[in-house]
């Protein structure tokens, strides 16, 4: 177990570096900083000499190793834009990014598992039908498209919920909620359904496949056979059954979520990490684009590997399969 | 799964026996006992019918700047009060005739799509044979690089390229390489999973004996890879890439949308929604509303084929 | 950390940030964000303007948009005609509680016009200051030169004292890789103060109880929120979710207005909108640049359907310019504002004529975030140049990407907005854009022309005391510019504000600048 833990980090710190590679050359070799960071007067003097400042004539190795050690330490530079720490600007609009996804993950437990379990349980049923239906119109929708239906209707039309913003918040430290103010709460209301749409589908889709496969399980027609109530079989034991890959599938989806949460937040203008990262790529301000792919990748391939542990420890078997794949 | 090999190794059947085996096969009975699959197949066939046919049968050219002419700009849909022929759906604010762009517009995410699924299932398929073929350090190479690929989620690698590209290139080649830059930026989160899969299956068949036995009678490494593990592996990869064409499909119109895929003056699905976005309000909703249901439409199409596809090819499910 | 201990930290460190008391806020939904904190960090006249309810300058401009006292109370122009003595106001205090004296013009001024600040060009004659006594300060210039007070309208004072403590003496420079103090803090004697700022997301502004002035507003607090999508900021505002926005899309007004709890201001801008040609030897292409001749030019010019235009695109809102400054300019004169008439036709003959090749390629840049419907009207050229036979190449991106080509000669034609703030005078377009690049003169001249003639009746209207002659001189340069069709005006674009019912008095000026200063909203809303 140990040695499988060691080669799980160790293939979690290669794939950072070489994240961070991909990142640093975005960040050196795309557009030259020095044009981006003077202002029209300056002189070739001032060029030359801010080049040696930034380090930029150092080899490639030298600037690399440097760029991953500041990285580490959380220091990414300063944003071309807003001439503020880019570490500092993403700490701020972390909560909001998170609290968006935290609520669209809850959303998509909460109505993906019972959808799932009715459609498998009820097969072919009229309501099942149309819960398969819904699901395959829920992930043929771009995410977009559905921001957009929802501010017109329930913000234009009807005019019950925000089209923008988080409302109200709340620093706490240095986290700013959202959760704890009536107009915040308000706010995260279509920002997260939008943003949940597709995950919802996923995790009904994936509880419907796993609960096919366990009703047919030999234990589950035995509990049957002994008389236990249908219902409770299915709901009880066979749910159960049928929960961890769902934790798994939700684990693994946080980082595609809080990359996906880039669309939202445009539609929604969602003061987020998203939103910061597509300002930042049109107006090529390379710090911001490189810190926030470094940042989700980070929790993109910690959450993978807390998984594939846990798994490990779960079932022994999976310790030595290298060649299971995840995508 | 091993005694389907001679039935698909090109040594014995003619072109047309194919096609009988195709009528007689549980894959056809099964589509024709599957209306909604014959529906999403009749709707795809239309929707691409329409646009490829889109120069001949549409009013304008959207992408031709001398066609579009202002004072036809924001005439609403025919069947709304000022509506004018032969602006069915209506126009933009350029004049630009909302059913032709549409259509065009469909051209261009199809194409996309499909191109970038091929490109991803070309690099992946080639990459996976030799990975599980050769193992050793190529076999470590590739996984590796996949690896990487993976831990960063797929829209943003694809949207990294995309503005890098655009950040880079001079405007003059930036609007004739968008469509191939698209191309490139959505297969290339995705070949990895073709990879991996075929890898699986290579590694497993490059132990059987009549590998090893072609081996030594020194057949070419590409032949056994293509004639004797390729055609092991392509159900399930064949329901993968239709899977991952409605999601490039998404894709490329989820770029758009924010503003790094296709230029304005030749939009595709996405960009038209977000052009028409701004007019949400205006009264103008005929600019966002039916490029946003042509774009459904395509996607939901194509995922009811994939889906059936998976159900019908899954002798679990059966 | 339990449950419990996090309730009892909410209780303790919670800061309440979106309270809605009985006060007077005011929820300003801008089309994009504020650059920074420090007025002098951007050459950028929204970021100047925003900061204006914190920093202010020793003139400003009063409702008629005349110039009046603000920080200095009087002036005079000593006897060498190049040395100006203000006499400053006794008793403002920074925000900070420090008095404001003769050393915080001096330290401003310096830290304005040093050599790395994007504002220099702000303040084109001004050689050096000096500290006379507490409340005296002596400017010196590199000549006679009528519009000081003009320029001293945008220059806003710090406190030299807290750009000591915070090593904020020199502008921010981002190359030296570390954030400036005064970009994230601030402190002036303005009517407000910042009290909170995330950039992108939300800045608050609350009222100064100290201000020297008496204030002729209510509020208590701006959140000013940038709302880039203008679909949403009209949901915002219909849904009531911020109550006022100083750009609402004339696209929208009819339904902004038909809404029973909006109210629209509508008016004209001084904001004059041109297009630029570029006067080097070759294109972006590498082909010979055929615009250097004036016939070229005149085709483009009458290329333009400036009516259809007006119409469609800016919905009847803007109006026609012939002239490359606003009629309520000081210089405009109405011989100036003649209009070419639109004739594609003649457009081709000139074209041929000049040996133009058909479909002669070039680029067109324009900005995504710049003029009213900017996107639009560029599309709309492009293709009414195309239709006599050219090949526009559209470029649209936003100002931060745009702005290096243009500077740096990367691109062909290209839009510019000039609104001749803060002079509010012909002389400002006539040094900025139209003199040849030299010093502080033609900044804004990205094409590269250079007409020594002209040059010669810009400088001696810049040295010219005379308030008569110094107008007549700049009209004749003004002539000279639409003789030589060196830009082509298009427009004065549309202003267009919008309140919701809470807000009672919302002044329009027609240098599209907010002044909240001059707001009040309905008591009790």
């Amino acid at each position: 177990m140990i040695a499988f833990l060691l080669k799980r980090t160790a293939n979690a710190a290669f794939v950072m570096l070489a994240v961070a590679l991909l990142a640093f050359v975005i960040f050196r070799f795309f557009g030259d900083p020095v044009e981006m960071m003077v202002n029209e007067q300056a002189t070739l003097q001032d060029r030359i000499e801010l080049r040696e400042r930034l380090g930029l004539n150092d080899g490639f190795v030298t600037q690399y190793t440097r760029f991953v050690t500041n990285a580490v330490q959380g220091d990414f530079g300063v944003s071309y834009r807003n001439q503020q720490d880019v570490m500092v600007l993403i700490k701020e609009r972390f909560p909001a990014t998170f609290e968006l996804v935290l609520v669209a993950t809850v959303i998509s437990l909460v109505v993906g598992i019972p959808a799932g379990v009715i459609t498998a349980v009820y097969r072919d049923s009229r309501l099942a039908n149309a819960l398969q239906l819904g699901s395959i119109i829920g992930v043929s929708l771009p995410s977009f498209v559905v921001g957009i239906l929802l501010i017109l209707a329930f913000s234009v039309s009807l005019g019950w919920l925000p089209a923008f913003g988080r409302g109200a918040t709340v620093d706490i430290g240095w986290w700013s909620t959202g959760l704890l103010t009536p107009s915040g709460r308000a706010a995260l209301v279509l920002p997260a359904i939008s943003l949940s749409t597709f995950q919802v589908t996923l995790v009904m889709r994936l509880v419907r496949a796993e609960m096919l496969e366990t009703l047919r399980a030999d234990y589950i027609k035995f509990a049957r056979a002994r008389g236990v109530p249908t219902r409770r079989v299915q709901w009880r034991h066979a749910l159960r059954n049928c929960l961890m890959p769902v934790i798994t599938l939700t684990g693994m989806q946080i980082g595609n979520l809080i990359a996906f949460a880039l669309v939202t937040e445009t539609v929604f203008q969602w003061p987020g990490m998203g939103m910061l990262f597509i300002q930042a790529v049109t107006f090529v301000d390379l710090p911001v684009m490189a810190a926030y792919l470094l940042i989700v990748s980070l929790i993109f391939v910690v959450l993978n590997t807390l998984v594939d542990i846990t798994y490990a420890w779960v079932d022994p078997r999976l310790r030595d399969d290298s060649a299971r794949g995840n995508g | 799964m091993d005694n389907t090999i001679p039935q698909t190794t090109p040594a014995a059947p003619k072109r047309p026996s194919r096609l009988t085996l195709l009528r007689d096969s549980d894959l056809w009975h099964s589509f024709r006992a599957h209306p909604s699959a014959i529906f999403a197949a009749a709707l795809l066939a239309l929707v691409a019918l329409t646009a490829f046919l889109a120069p001949w049968i549409t009013p304008q050219n959207p992408y031709d700047l001398a066609a579009l002419e202002l004072w036809n700009s924001e005439i609403p849909p025919i069947w709304e009060a000022g509506g004018q022929w032969p602006f069915v759906l209506g126009t933009d604010t350029q004049g630009r005739d909302i059913l032709s762009a549409v259509l065009y517009g469909s051209r261009i995410s199809l194409i996309i799509g499909f191109a970038s699924v091929l490109l991803a299932l070309a690099v992946g398929l080639a990459l996976g044979l030799v990975a599980g073929y050769f193992g050793g350090w190529i076999d470590n190479v590739i996984m590796r690089v996949g690896d990487v690929l993976l831990s960063m989620p797929f829209i943003l690698i694809a949207i990294l390229i995309t503005a890098i590209a655009s950040a880079s290139l001079p405007t003059g080649l930036k609007d004739v390489l968008a469509a191939p830059i698209l191309i490139v930026a959505i297969a290339v989160p995705s070949w990895v999973q073709y990879a991996r899969t075929v890898r699986a299956s290579a590694m497993v068949e490059a132990k059987k004996e009549y590998v090893q036995a072609a081996k030594l009678i020194r057949v070419k490494p590409w032949r056994i890879m293509l004639h004797h593990i390729l055609p092991n592996c392509l159900t399930p990869i064949l329901v993968a890439a239709t899977l991952n064409f409605g999601l490039a499909i998404l894709s490329e119109a989820t770029l758009s949308f924010l503003g790094v895929g296709m230029p304005p003056d030749q939009p595709s699905l996405g960009t038209l929604i977000r052009i028409g976005n701004q007019y949400l309000f205006s009264g103008l909703w005929w600019i966002v509303v039916f490029p946003s249901i042509q774009l459904c439409l395509i996607v939901l199409s194509v995922n009811m084929i994939g889906d059936w596809l998976r159900d019908a090819l899954n002798p679990k499910l059966r | 950390m339990t449950l419990r201990h996090l309730l009892l930290a909410t209780a303790a460190v919670a800061t309440f940030s979106g309270a809605a008391q009985a006060e007077n806020v005011l929820k300003w939904g801008a089309n994009r964000d504020i650059g920074s904190l420090d007025p002098y960090s951007f050459g950028d006249s929204f970021t100047i303007n925003v900061l204006n309810h914190v920093y202010e300058g020793l003139v400003r401009y009063n409702k008629d948009l005349k110039i009046e006292p603000a920080l200095a109370e009087s002036w005079e122009i000593l006897d060498d005609k190049i040395t100006w003595r203000f006499k400053l106001r006794e008793g403002v205090t920074f925000h900070n509680g420090n008095s404001f004296t003769a050393e915080d013009v001096v330290a401003s001024l310096a830290r304005v016009s040093h050599e790395t600040s994007p504002l220099k060009g702000n303040l084109p004659a001004y050689v050096s200051s000096k500290v006379v006594d507490d409340l005296t300060v002596d400017i010196t210039l590199n000549g006679t030169y009528p519009l000081l007070l003009n320029d001293l309208t945008n220059i806003h004072i710090f406190d030299a004292e807290w750009m000591t403590e915070n090593d904020a003496l020199m502008p921010t420079d981002v190359g030296a890789g570390t954030e400036g103090y005064a970009t994230y803090n601030a402190n002036g004697t303005g009517p407000f103060i910042v009290e909170s700022r995330q950039p992108d997301a939300k800045t608050v502004f609350v009222v100064n109880a100290d201000w020297w002035d008496e204030p002729q507003h209510n509020l208590d607090r701006i959140e000013l929120t940038p709302v880039n999508s203008a679909a949403t900021r009209v949901a915002a505002l219909l849904s009531g979710e911020i109550s006022f926005t100083n750009d609402a899309p004339v696209q929208d007004l009819p339904r902004l207005a038909a809404a029973p709890n909006v109210e629209v201001l509508e008016g004209v801008d001084l904001r004059t909108v041109m297009i630029g040609f570029p006067f080097r030897e070759t294109l972006t292409t590498g082909e010979p640049n055929p615009f250097v001749e004036k016939p070229v030019r005149e085709a483009l010019y009458k290329a333009i359907d400036l009516d259809l235009i007006q119409q469609k695109v800016m919905r009847g809102k803007s109006r026609n310019a012939g002239a490359t400054v606003a009629p309520p300019i000081p210089g405009y004169t109405e011989a100036l504002d003649e209009l070419p008439g639109y004739d594609p036709e003649a457009s081709k003959a000139l074209l041929a004529e000049a040996g133009v090749p058909e479909g002669l390629e070039f680029e067109f840049n324009c900005l995504s975030d710049g003029l009213v419907n900017e996107e639009q009207f560029c599309q709309a050229i492009a293709s009414m140049w195309s239709r006599i036979g050219l090949s526009p190449k559209l470029d649209v991106a936003p100002r931060a990407v745009q702005s290096p080509k243009r500077t740096n000669a990367k691109t062909d034609i290209y839009t510019l907005g000039w609104a001749t703030l803060p002079l509010l005078d012909s002389y400002s377009p006539l040094l900025q854009i139209f003199h040849s690049k030299d010093g502080n003169a033609g900044v804004f001249n990205w094409g590269g022309w250079s007409y020594p003639e002209l040059d010669a009746l810009i400088d001696a209207a810049g040295s010219e005391l005379e308030l008569e002659a110094r107008l007549a001189l700049q009209t004749e340069a003004l002539q000279m510019v639409k003789d030589e069709i060196i830009m082509i005006p298009l427009h004065q674009q549309p202003m267009a504000w919008a309140v919701t019912e809470g807000v009672s008095e919302m002044p329009l000026f027609p240098d599209a600048k907010p002044r909240l200063w001059f707001a009040r909203m309905a008591e009790g809303s």
